[in-house]
């Protein structure tokens, strides 16, 4: 027996407060309102007065309307039974399948015992020479792409969804458009990877409470499958949103700002979802790979600025490709010695010789006379551009790293490259082919 | 003591909790909620009326008004005895290895484990007699642990002189058996055990006096030791952006520095960083102790998804912790990565708390704080004469790298050397990103003064130049500027830069500090006979790579001399005989 409780005293922004005894912190209760049902969350308690947020939002709720208590904490369906399906924030399906109800696991659990952690030391490999060479993504690596509206990030997403050696993919919208939605079932679909995917989206037309569920469903479920072994990746965008629906329910709740509007907490709030991201000793793994859009550019914005602090580095896509410079991979060291010999000169090299091409970019710019080693730069990093950067560019780490010593081949003598001898003879292309 | 209290959840709002209750209440002392089965830990901050409102060290969820509240009339308090060194725990002390055992994969709330166990046995070796007197914290007996002798003192919250009455002889004990009686001078007996108690937010301050640090603390990072060193008992933050390598730097740090004891306060920082120092330090040798790293090292682990309050009391419970080992005349350094963090932890519970928000939103008594944590660092005289120290290193994660917020300059104000790591100098891949021209520190190095100014001189002079190089170009610059300008890009790569993937490059010892920074400020004080820039240029390039060379090299050995020759040989080529400048 649920309790039911009719006497909504306050309606606030998307928070509601009722009158109620014997409400747990956190707990979920559901609202009967005209428009349907919606689920909605305690967020503080005073006596008897508890404040709810409403997933739905509070528009065309009524004082009089219906608020019955479930008694739990919000909970998920989780288990193979998700895998191809669709749901909203809140767990609700989208696809027109079953709604689920086994399995259930409270959302939100506690932080992993850090010594049950391992060191990181598998690669994730992508088929993008730009992360693949340069930034190696790692098992368990929590990174950020940082972007600005308008780049393809979401196509990064994606093709790093259908790419990814993993088991599973679960995908949190958040604030997504419904082209993006879209596109992102449809190219899993076509590409045969729907199966492997769990897809929890909050569209931009949604309730903004649901998209404060997103991370945490797409993480419990993702835990769920990691503790059974499996290698999870979860791609989540865009972390902005999520940031903005955490500021937007605070200032509804007068707490007092820190940064921007943002809350005090954001730093806590941020660190909480990302730290999930996990490598278990002795089982499986989560993998947080989340768009993080910086409003103007701007790195010094609250939301990247706290993600920088918390993640394992960043990609930063810009211009349609992801800039050598700026993006880090905190976690590479640990992969990139194990994978082939010249893998780390190659990293080194071709990235010390592009920055070099970007100073001679500029002394043209200036237009300062080209010398002949400035030349060969320019060759260089215009073949680097094209057929190591360009995301149109598709192929596994090894044949990355040939491409690499083919473009040096192209440009440079092996002296030129400053490569240790011993990888230029075992790698350097000979002449005739 | 007063007796365990009952109150009663009123008020629910995150992780802050306002209970009522009838009876007195004391601030700051510890409380349980009774959730089911569970207990949970919380801490009262702010008492109105008959209301304590507590900052909890829990998950709040689930949590229902009108849930009991027990109040034990006990401040926040860490266990002080053998068998700390080597442990990893979390903010309220529990060890983590025994945590994992016993639930698994995840931190279950309301899980608590003693810190010391109490079924351990210890060699116990008697220092004083019945009817010696003593005072609080002086030492009555010791017993080994690891490579030290962990000293048993007479309780450090006793008053005046003490008489002993009895004391153990010699021989095994565990941590509930008695090892001395004192009586003071009311007649009261006390009861001396091997581990005792101490609130975390009270400095221990059984000692006679607090002295001056002035002796160096050796970190092997040139940069730190010859520009701006750090005193044993002083203190020092790292403030820098994300990705500028404070937590390397730290780690570094907490490797080859030359004290006795490490503790490290991992506060709400990563959990892969904590990871990698918890699974490499038992395979790292000291190279001073040939030990396991891990021997003198203690970790108090809060990451950043952990609970926020206990990140609060883990800063705390790790400076309790060095302060009880200073108290047996060892030297301590305290790393806290990162301070940014606990800061925040306070604007969370000020928030909640409704307090009239300062700068940024962090409470008004964020300064005091920060200065009153940085005051527990130390030299002090214990009642033997022996002298003992705690070092605090504190890194700082300012928001958006911007060293003007809150957290950097209350710090500033009350440390005693500066480190700022730059973005710049990190994009430029030149670690450590300290940048020189924006530090500083108060203490006295153990290089000689006036070189050191030299050091510092050219560092200033060469970025004039550069400079005033971007805006007239390299064709206006006249080739003396130039070559200033050459001199400090040259110390700057072969002394202040230090490659920690290199064995020997990583830690310099001060032997060697003070040899090579001879050897280099007689090159920024000579005169060169280079005739045009581009020959300068190559000549500090060819200088430059030698000197790198040379730094791989062990120091004194064969191949070290002999490459110091062929520098030498180099400089006498280009010197300038006599002291005429062209």
């Amino acid at each position: 027996m649920h309790k039911v409780y009719t006497n909504i005293i306050q309606i606030a922004g998307d928070v509601i407060t009722v009158e109620a005894e014997g409400i747990g912190y956190m707990e979920i209760a559901e609202i009967s309102t005209r428009r349907g049902m919606s689920l909605a969350q305690v967020i503080r308690i005073d006596g008897k007065k508890i404040s709810l947020q409403v997933f739905a939002g509070s528009r065309g709720i009524s004082t009089g309307d219906r608020v019955r208590f479930l008694g739990h904490l919000m909970r998920i369906s989780c288990g193979d039974d998700l895998l191809g399906r669709i749901f909203n924030g809140s767990g609700v399906p989208l696809d027109r399948g079953p709604g689920l109800s086994d399995n259930l696991i409270d959302i939100g659990g506690p932080a992993v015992n850090p010594v049950k952690r391992i060191i990181p030391n598998k690669m994730i490999r992508t088929g993008i020479p730009m992360i693949d060479v340069f930034n190696s993504l790692v098992e368990s690596q929590k990174l950020p792409i940082f972007s600005i509206a308008g780049e393809p990030y979401n196509e990064l997403l994606a093709r790093i969804a259908t790419q990814a050696e993993v088991d599973i993919i679960i995908l949190g919208g958040m604030g997504l458009k419904y082209d993006d939605y879209l596109f992102f079932r449809d190219t899993l679909k076509e590409q045969g990877a729907i199966s492997r995917c769990v897809f929890f989206i909050h569209t931009a037309a949604d309730p903004v409470v649901e998209c404060l569920l997103v991370p945490d469903i797409s993480l419990a479920v993702a835990e769920d499958f990691a503790l059974k072994g499996k290698r999870v990746l979860v791609l989540l965008t865009d972390m902005t949103n999520f940031s903005d629906a955490l500021k937007e329910i605070s200032i509804t709740m007068e707490q007092v700002p820190s940064n921007r509007g943002y809350p005090g907490d954001l730093y806590s709030q941020l660190a909480s979802r990302y730290e999930k991201a996990v490598d278990f000793d002795n089982a499986g793994s989560i993998t947080i790979l989340a768009v993080t859009t910086m409003p103007g550019d701007d790195v010094t914005h609250p939301v990247p600025d706290n993600t920088g602090y918390i993640t394992e580095g960043q990609f930063y896509l810009k211009g349609g490709v992801i800039e050598p410079f700026g993006s880090l991979s905190r976690l590479k060291q640990q992969v990139n010695g194990k994978t082939r010999s010249d893998h780390r000169a190659i990293m080194d090299t071709m990235i010390q010789l592009f920055a070099n091409y970007r100073a001679t970019l500029e002394k043209q710019s200036m237009g300062f006379q080209m010398s002949a080693w400035d030349k060969k730069l320019l060759k260089y990093g215009k073949l680097f551009e094209d057929n190591m950067m360009s995301l149109k560019v598709n192929i596994p780490l090894e044949q990355a790293l040939d491409l690499g010593w083919q473009i040096l081949a192209e440009c440079f003598s092996p002296q030129e490259t400053g490569i240790k001898r011993s990888v230029i003879e075992q790698y350097w292309p000979k002449k005739e082919l | 003591m007063p007796e365990k209290r009952i109150g009663h959840i009123i008020k629910i709002n995150g992780n802050m909790v306002v209970a009522q209750i009838d009876s007195l209440i004391i601030q700051n002392e510890v409380a349980y909620i009774i959730h089911g089965a569970g207990r949970l830990k919380a801490e009262v901050i702010r008492v109105r009326m008959n209301n304590a409102e507590m900052q909890v060290y829990e998950n709040t969820s689930g949590l229902k008004v009108g849930e009991e509240v027990e109040f034990t009339g006990e401040l926040l308090s860490v266990e002080l005895g053998p068998g700390l060194l080597g442990q990893i725990f979390d903010g309220l002390q529990n060890p983590l290895p025994l945590l994992a055992k016993k639930c698994g994969f995840f931190l279950k709330r309301g899980i608590y484990i003693d810190a010391l166990r109490n079924e351990d046995e210890w060699d116990f070796s008697p220092l004083v007699k019945p009817g010696d007197k003593v005072l609080a914290g002086v030492k009555l007996g010791f017993v080994p642990e690891k490579i030290f002798k962990h000293y048993i003192m007479a309780p450090f919250n006793l008053k005046g002189s003490l008489e002993v009455l009895s004391v153990a002889r010699a021989g095994k004990y565990n941590f509930k058996q008695a090892i001395a009686q004192l009586k003071d001078s009311s007649g009261k007996i006390h009861e001396v055990f091997l581990k005792q108690s101490w609130p975390v937010k009270i400095p221990i301050s059984a000692y006679t006096e607090k002295l001056k640090p002035s002796e160096p603390l050796v970190t092997k990072m040139r940069l730190i030791d010859s520009l701006f060193p750090v005193a044993c008992g002083g203190t020092y933050c790292i403030p820098g952006p994300f990705g500028a390598g404070k937590t390397v730097l730290q780690q570094l740090t907490s490797r080859h520095a030359e004290v006795d004891i490490v503790i490290i306060a991992a506060c709400g920082e990563r959990a892969g960083e904590v990871v990698e120092t918890l699974k490499t330090f038992p395979d790292i040798i000291d190279p001073k102790t040939n030990k396991p790293l891990v021997d003198r090292t203690v970790i108090i682990c809060n990451t950043s998804s952990m609970p926020v309050a206990a990140r609060e009391s883990s800063v705390y419970t790790a400076v309790t912790i060095a302060e009880y080992y200073r108290q047996m005349g060892l030297s301590v350094l305290l790393l806290a990565d990162s301070t940014s963090r606990w800061a925040q932890a306070m604007r969370e519970m000020s928030g909640r708390l409704e307090e009239i928000p300062g700068e940024e939103a962090f409470p008004a008594y964020l300064e005091s704080r920060i200065a009153s944590f940085y005051e527990r660092a130390g030299v002090v005289r214990l009642h033997d004469g022996a002298t003992g120290s705690v070092t605090i290193g504190g890194a700082i994660s300012p928001a958006g790298g911007n060293f003007e917020e809150p957290v950097t300059q209350a710090t500033l104000k009350v440390v005693g050397a500066f480190h700022g790591l730059s973005r710049e100098r990190s994009d430029a891949r030149r670690y450590p990103a300290i940048d020189p021209l924006l530090s500083w520190s108060k203490y006295k190095g153990f290089i000689n003064e006036k070189q050191a100014e030299a050091g510092h001189y050219i560092l200033h002079r060469s970025n004039e130049v550069f400079q005033m190089m971007k805006v007239i170009g390299e064709e206006g610059t006249s080739l003396k500027d130039y070559i200033d300008y050459l001199k400090g890009e040259f110390f700057d790569s072969v002394y202040l830069q230090q490659n920690a993937f290199d064995a020997v490059d990583e830690a310099t010892s001060s032997e060697r500090q003070a040899y090579v920074f001879n050897f280099i400020y007689n090159i920024l004080e000579l005169d060169f006979n280079l005739e045009d820039k581009e020959k300068a240029l190559h000549f500090f390039q060819q200088l430059g790579q030698l000197m790198r060379t040379w730094n791989s090299y062990r120091f004194r050995t064969e191949e070290f001399k002999r490459l110091e020759e062929e520098i030498a040989l180099l400089l006498e080529e280009k010197k300038v005989r006599g002291k005429v400048n062209a």
